[in-house]
């Protein structure tokens, strides 16, 4: 096994881009990477994506994308485990890397999500829980969120303002990243008068429906040099890549409120990297609705079961606190284009790593986690990277 | 979801219709090849009482294509007094009558109509259990 080292990031600001195809948005994010490697030497192409079928009527993506950005006789192929599709596609670049499989790996997460209306990008969300078991009953993502926050609230006695933090939180620093799709902060009065979704998820405690698209060139830690030239930021290298899976439906859950599949891919994480929780500078975790916030916070060791909300009313979460998460906006600012996700927590977290994250550079970033879930729970990537 | 696909659910949706494992005895809904709790061979059929009660609910107002016309509706989970949990909605309530914790009961109900073809779909929802009047 070799180590496996970034050496170029790309993106796409997150948002509406009517005017632009999903080939147009990947080609952004895969040229700006490239380009900082220094290279269009490539062996592989792993997109991650969830849609493309079921909103564009467009599969066999990667082969289109790598047609469209000029990358011709490499291996292209799609990964799709719903909102983790951009982390699961990282996996299998890292895996081809490490083994010695490939030299060069382009990977890039896309997402296209307003070419559809609001119910038809709803019900193409909802393809990512049991369809017979779950969808076929009128339940949506936010409903099955809805459902854990529910519970989470009357079992461990939480107040309906508890989540306000994770969203204050991400906006304020979202405000910093030129980037994300909202770039303005909220109030607790935005908060509290926000219209409900599915009771008790309000729409400030969740994140948007939009386009994106991120990309990484990954390469052996060993030859990273050889692209780490001229005015080059940095290599940033992959210590830790795990993933973990749950029943697809939340109702199978041993316990719907624990993210079992959190703890078991940053367990594996930390053992891979050799880092402990208090070793992690800042945590990209997946933001999709606050309730997930504080459920990873439990599942990953930052918090005791039903505390996680704490963290965020105490403000450990910010900037300055003891486990800063979602620097750049998260999913609730900077935006949730799903497959395209986590590719954007790894851009963020090479960023930060880099000291490249502006205003919002956080202080301590010498070794950064991020966690990208697919699914109410059901598959759970986590990474590790450091400088 | 497909005929096919329908028409193969159609004892699960009408009847809850599970399973009983051989081996460690608990219930399954709907029916699997491995038993999730003991990963033995699952079976034999078993249907469900269709009695439970609401272990987390939520009132819907942003709802896929299919569900407009019921737009907003309560789903909840139901944890069945077998053990199973189902995803379902809640039907024949008032918004301030629903709690964790009440027990309710399966009834068959129109969960949708499909697309262009028009066929209506039908499946277990929940209602509360009333007390029998005197």
């Amino acid at each position: 096994m070799r180590n496996v080292s970034i050496v170029g990031i790309g993106q796409i600001p997150v948002g509406e881009h009517w005017d632009l195809s999903v080939r147009h948005i990947a080609y952004h994010a895969i040229a700006e990477a490239l380009e900082e490697a220094g290279t269009d030497q490539v062996d592989a192409l792993f997109v991650g994506n969830m849609l493309s079928g079921g909103l564009l009527s467009q599969e066999h993506l990667a082969t289109l994308v790598a047609d469209f950005c000029g990358l011709r006789n490499v291996e292209a192929a799609k990964i799709e485990s719903a909102c983790a599709s951009g982390a699961s596609a990282l996996r299998v670049g890292h895996m081809a890397v490490a083994s010695g499989m490939h030299d060069v790996v382009v990977v890039c997460g896309v997402e296209k999500m307003t070419d559809t209306t609001g119910e038809s990008t709803t019900a193409g969300l909802a393809t990512a829980a049991d369809a017979e078991y779950e969808a076929a009953h009128g339940v949506t993502f936010v409903g099955l969120n809805a459902l854990i926050m529910q519970r989470y609230m009357y079992e461990f006695d939480v107040p309906i303002d508890a989540f306000a933090g994770f969203s204050i939180n991400a906006h304020r620093n979202g405000v910093k990243n030129a980037n994300a799709m909202f770039q303005k902060p909220i109030s607790l009065e935005a908060y509290l008068n926000a219209p409900m979704i599915a009771t008790p998820i309000n729409m400030m405690d969740s994140s948007p429906v939009c386009d994106g698209a991120a990309a990484v060139v990954l390469v052996a830690s060993e030859q990273a040099g050889a692209y780490v030239t001229g005015h080059h930021p940095g290599a940033v290298q992959i210590l830790a890549s795990a993933s973990a899976n749950d029943t697809i439906a939340l109702h199978d859950r041993k316990d719907p409120l624990f993210l079992e599949a959190a703890y078991v891919s940053s367990q594996k994480a930390y053992m891979q990297s050799g880092v402990t929780p208090a070793d992690i500078g800042f945590f990209e975790l997946h933001d999709a609705f606050t309730i997930m916030s504080a459920l990873s916070l439990e599942a990953t060791g930052y918090s005791r079961r039903g505390e996680g909300w704490h963290l965020a009313a105490d403000d450990a979460i910010g900037p300055e606190g003891k486990i800063p998460i979602s620097t750049l906006g998260g999913l609730k600012s900077r935006g949730h284009p799903v497959g395209a996700t986590g590719m954007y927590q790894i851009v963020e977290a090479v960023q930060q790593l880099r000291g490249e994250a502006g205003e919002g550079q956080i202080g301590n970033a010498s070794v950064g986690m991020t966690q990208n879930i697919g699914g109410s729970g059901a598959t759970i990537v986590t990474h590790i990277l450091g400088g | 979801m497909s005929i096919a696909s329908l028409w193969r659910t159609k004892q699960q949706r009408y009847s809850l219709q599970g399973e009983i494992c051989p081996d460690c005895h608990k219930a399954i809904f709907p029916p699997r090849d491995v038993c999730p709790h003991c990963s033995e061979a699952a079976g034999p059929l078993h249907t469900m009482s269709g009695r439970g009660e609401v272990y987390s609910y939520t009132k819907m107002f942003n709802v896929p294509d299919g569900f407009l016309a019921q737009r907003p509706y309560t789903m909840a989970l139901v944890k069945l007094e077998e053990g199973p949990m189902v995803t379902a909605q809640l039907t024949d309530i008032s918004d301030e009558d629903v709690e964790i914790g009440m027990p309710v009961e399966m009834v068959t109900r129109k969960l949708r109509e499909e697309g262009d073809s028009g066929e209506i779909v039908y499946g277990y929802k929940f209602r509360p259990v009333f007390a029998a009047a005197d």
